[in-house]
């Protein structure tokens, strides 16, 4: 891609030119910023407290899983661990992760613009994200909620005797903050990009995002409604989920699945356009298939508001619309595919080299894979009255939720470092904490499946003495997981200091945001870039030079 | 007297497509609400469904003159909604200020309609719970909860459209627009149009279910 | 300018037509249509929002693309509509009789199986 931007200063200035994180360094300078690049890294540390909350509710009930009787903690409690769990990291946590940080700090430079459309709604929803996650916070403080995430009514409308209301209030709220991002990149995406850059010369990690506004845009509303609908029914006694009315309890299931499965769909999207940036960029290839791929993201996140009934076979809905939803999700399968597909035929051929971003991009090709095909098995109405509210499920969505989309992030979070820190992470320490991760995931989660297979209840803390060995491992896994967590923590603050300093281009990849500095300055680029042609042309030249020489040789040759 | 246009804004390459942005922008918006409104559509819809008659002898209860006046209200405010727009479009800053004041007061005026017949509603006892006026079939309740929670959440975007187009006012009595920037206005007229557009539905699904048999 | 009023007159012509469809709906809903009163109702909701979404709103004038944004939370909501109540007005329609096939005798899955099993 050409570009018009001047490549280097033709005498070196005094001292270190102004970057986005040294103009203006003090407190208010960052929590009054409407710079799109300061506010994608004040998402990152909300992020971090709401994470750690939920992965220590996640430690907890793994601890309790070690042992068959329910011995540690009380029913009621561990109803809460994992309702605190669910609702953290589902909503403070996946929905904004790659979006709100990685979407933030990327999608302005990848389009060549100056800032997202409207800057100080762009603040506006960090803070509305924060005053949800307070609501949150002192729900999860004061004595916690265990309706599970979902929520089901009658028992979060009657029943239950926790802080139903505060935490409803505080994912209404995040909603909220989440729509008006999704607002904020769809407007930017249409009106903001470079001069040349049409549709199809967009990378794809645009595409995505785009798709994953159009969903957050449309299906959250219903969300807060809905929770609205509940809470009203909570505090007042009369609601339209009451069956002594007439009501139908299966309704709240309608409308909440209305939102929470496309919400899947907020949260996987934008790690599948991780994934093929970092996958054209480490094989050095250009994207097999783009105009597949590009459409490929709008039919999830259409198809993906059609398929919501498959959470609710055994619920109670009828037979014929089981059947309508089942076929729904069997086709909203195939768009997936086409993109592993196309995945896979990218580094066919390609010069493929193994930095951490590439390592947490193969994984999730395979892990995701593994998490989409079980949800095929989960499509299947006959398959799935026997797996519902099993660990099948549970393993099903952590393969998707953690090994790709957690896996993405981290993919992506490594690919972007440089650039938002102008720093290198410790490429060795990289690959290790990779490496880590990806085999205490499997050790956590594959035996899940087979815990649900052979019959384990989810949200339950005693089983069957006959699960122990699966859940044994399943908690040594997810201590692995942890280290594989914490390694980059550690490792990624200790190279804001001392981390190596890095290029503007570091990986040698095509994007506009390659062509400023690393970190960038505060208005992204001196000029506005000019795009002349498609994204990823690692040229022609390079690919065939891999095609016959080892890939570290050809690097150095570069 | 015109004031210069507000500076362009520095992510804007010029002013056309800042404005453009800021249409589309208030669309998307509109897109949610209407999925926002949806869910509670969405739950009219399946218990209307459901239960006919029940929604029919419910909603007789319903005072129509006041639901008819408040329409007519609502639809007039989007006259002159529209003509403040235009005034803008022209501008004429003296009409502009007077025609969003009429529209303030109109949304007033539905508001203050909507007081009474809340007053009266509770009078007829129709809340929804132990105290519920009797003689009507248990499920005359949902299409009540309805009632209150859909006009409740109508009745709040009115007032947030009160509060916009009197900041709107009181920007344009000081001039702050003109034939070559009113962008605030046209959005902020948008929203307005669209909480009539809510209300356009609202009134026949509410007081008008099978009158003939009241 | 000659047509400096054109827009003012339209506008107080189409607030006209809603207030004429307004005392049209009401009217209809005081005569026994049938399932008709349905029809007309949200008919005439549908015309007076179009006549509001396209020239008060202005987005007859629009480009295309203003056009898809209107009329994507209306499909949207559809959708939700659509699909939800395919569950509920096909609740009960195919009950599961509970007994094997051999033993039912039953071809109308509908209606409960009168035989006991065996």
């Amino acid at each position: 891609m050409n570009t018009t931007v001047e490549s280097s200063e033709i005498f070196v200035p005094a001292r270190e030119p102004k970057t986005y994180l040294t103009e203006g360094r003090t407190l208010k300078s960052w929590l009054l910023t409407t710079d799109h690049k300061r506010i994608g890294l004040l998402y990152l540390y909300s992020l971090l407290v709401y994470f750690t909350i939920a992965a220590i509710a996640a430690a907890l009930m793994r601890l309790e899983l070690i042992t068959p009787a329910g011995d540690m903690v009380t029913s009621e409690t561990y109803n809460k661990l994992f309702t605190i769990h669910g609702t953290l990291m589902v909503w403070f946590f996946l929905i904004p992760s790659i979006p709100a940080v990685l979407g933030n700090f990327v999608i302005p430079m990848m389009i060549g613009a100056r800032d997202v459309a409207f800057p100080r709604l762009n603040l506006l929803s960090w803070y509305i994200f924060n005053i949800g996650g307070s609501l949150a916070l002192y729900s999860v403080l004061f004595g916690g909620v265990d309706t599970g995430w979902t929520f089901y009514t009658p028992y979060s409308s009657t029943y239950a005797n926790s802080h139903v209301i505060a935490m409803a209030a505080g994912i209404f709220i995040a909603g909220f903050g989440t729509i008006l991002t999704g607002l904020n990149f769809i407007i930017t995406i249409h009106k903001l990009r470079a001069p040349g850059m049409t549709w199809f010369r967009m990378p794809l990690f645009l595409w995505s995002m785009y798709s994953t506004s159009v969903i957050m845009v449309l299906a959250t509303p219903v969300l807060a409604m809905t929770l609205a609908l509940m809470s009203i029914e909570r505090i007042w006694g009369v609601g339209v989920f009451d069956p002594k009315l007439g009501g139908d309890p299966v309704l709240f299931q309608h409308l909440f699945w209305f939102y929470s499965h496309p919400a899947v769909y907020i949260m996987i999207l934008p790690g599948m356009g991780v994934v093929s940036e970092l996958i054209t960029c480490f094989s050095r290839k250009q994207i097999f298939g783009y105009h597949f791929v590009a459409f490929a993201s709008v039919a999830i996140a259409v198809l993906g508001f059609l398929v919501w009934g498959h959470h609710m076979f055994v619920a109670g809905e009828s037979i014929y619309a089981g059947i309508v939803f089942s076929f729904l999700s069997y086709m909203v399968s195939v768009p997936s595919a086409i993109k592993v597909f196309n995945w896979t035929m990218t580094l066919y051929r390609g010069s493929i080299s193994f930095e951490t971003p590439m390592l947490y991009a193969l994984g999730f090709i395979g892990l995701f894979t593994v998490g989409g095909l079980t949800g095929l098995f989960l499509a299947a109405v006959g398959l799935d009255v026997h797996v519902t509210d099993t660990y099948f499920v549970v393993a099903h969505f952590h393969y998707i939720m953690v090994g790709g989309m957690v896996t993405a992030f981290m993919g992506g979070l490594h690919y972007w470092w440089p650039k938002i820190t102008g720093r290198m992470y410790p490429e060795k320490l990289g690959q290790l904490a990779a490496l880590i991760m990806y085999i205490g995931f499997n050790l956590t989660f594959f035996p899940q499946f087979i815990l649900g297979y052979l019959g384990m209840p989810r949200r339950y803390h005693a089983y069957a003495p006959e699960f122990q060995i699966y859940n044994v491992m399943s908690s040594a896994g997810a201590s692995i997981l942890g280290v594989g967590y914490l390694l980059p923590l550690i490792y990624f603050i200790w190279s804001l200091k001392h981390g190596k300093k890095a290029p503007a281009n570091p990986w040698n990849a095509t994007g506009l945001e390659w062509q400023t500095t690393s970190p960038p300055p505060k208005h992204n680029f001196k000029e506005t870039p000019v795009v002349t042609g498609p994204p990823y042309q690692y040229s022609a030249e390079e690919t065939e030079i891999a095609l016959h020489k080892p890939a570290k040789e050809q690097r150095a040759a570069s | 007297m015109n004031n210069p246009p507000t500076a362009l804004q520095d992510q804007f390459v010029e002013m056309p497509q800042q404005k453009e942005a800021a249409t589309l922008g208030m669309w998307t918006f509109l897109a949610t609400e209407v999925l926002f409104f949806g869910a509670m559509f969405m739950s009219y819809i399946t218990y209307r469904t459901a239960y006919p008659r029940a929604f029919a002898l419910a909603s007789h209860h319903t005072i129509l003159l006041f639901g008819t006046i408040n329409t007519a209200i609502l639809l007039t405010s989007s006259l002159t909604m529209a003509l403040a727009v235009q005034a803008a479009k022209e501008s004429n800053s003296r009409w502009l200020f007077r025609f969003l004041v009429a529209t303030v007061l109109f949304g007033v005026a539905f508001l203050g309609v909507k007081g009474l017949e809340y007053h009266q509603d509770i009078a007829d006892h129709l809340w929804p719970g132990p105290h519920f006026k009797s003689g009507l079939p248990p499920e005359a309740q949902i299409f009540w909860v309805l009632y209150w929670i859909m006009t409740g959440v109508h009745a709040l975007h009115v007032t947030v459209g009160i509060v916009l187009l009197s900041i709107m006012a009181l920007m344009a009595r000081r001039q702050k627009f003109s034939g070559a920037y009113y962008t605030p206005v046209e959005n902020s007229g948008l929203y307005w149009h669209f909480v009539d557009v809510i209300w356009i539905f609202l009134y026949p699904l509410l007081y008008l279910i099978h009158r003939y048999a009241a | 300018m000659k047509t400096a009023n054109a827009p003012k007159k339209m506008y107080i012509r189409i607030w006209i037509a809603l207030l004429a469809l307004l005392a049209l709906t009401w009217g209809l809903s005081e005569v026994d249509l049938g399932p008709f009163n349905n029809v007309a109702a949200l008919g005439i909701s549908a015309a007076k929002t179009l006549l509001v979404v396209l020239f008060f709103m202005h987005v007859r004038y629009e480009p295309k693309l203003t056009w898809i944004f209107v009329s994507a939370g209306l499909i949207w909501l559809l959708i939700m509509v659509d699909l939800t109540m395919s569950d509920y007005v096909t609740r009960g329609n195919v009950r599961p009789t509970g007994q094997s096939w051999r033993h039912t005798g039953q071809i109308d899955p509908a209606t409960p199986a009168t035989r006991s099993p065996d």
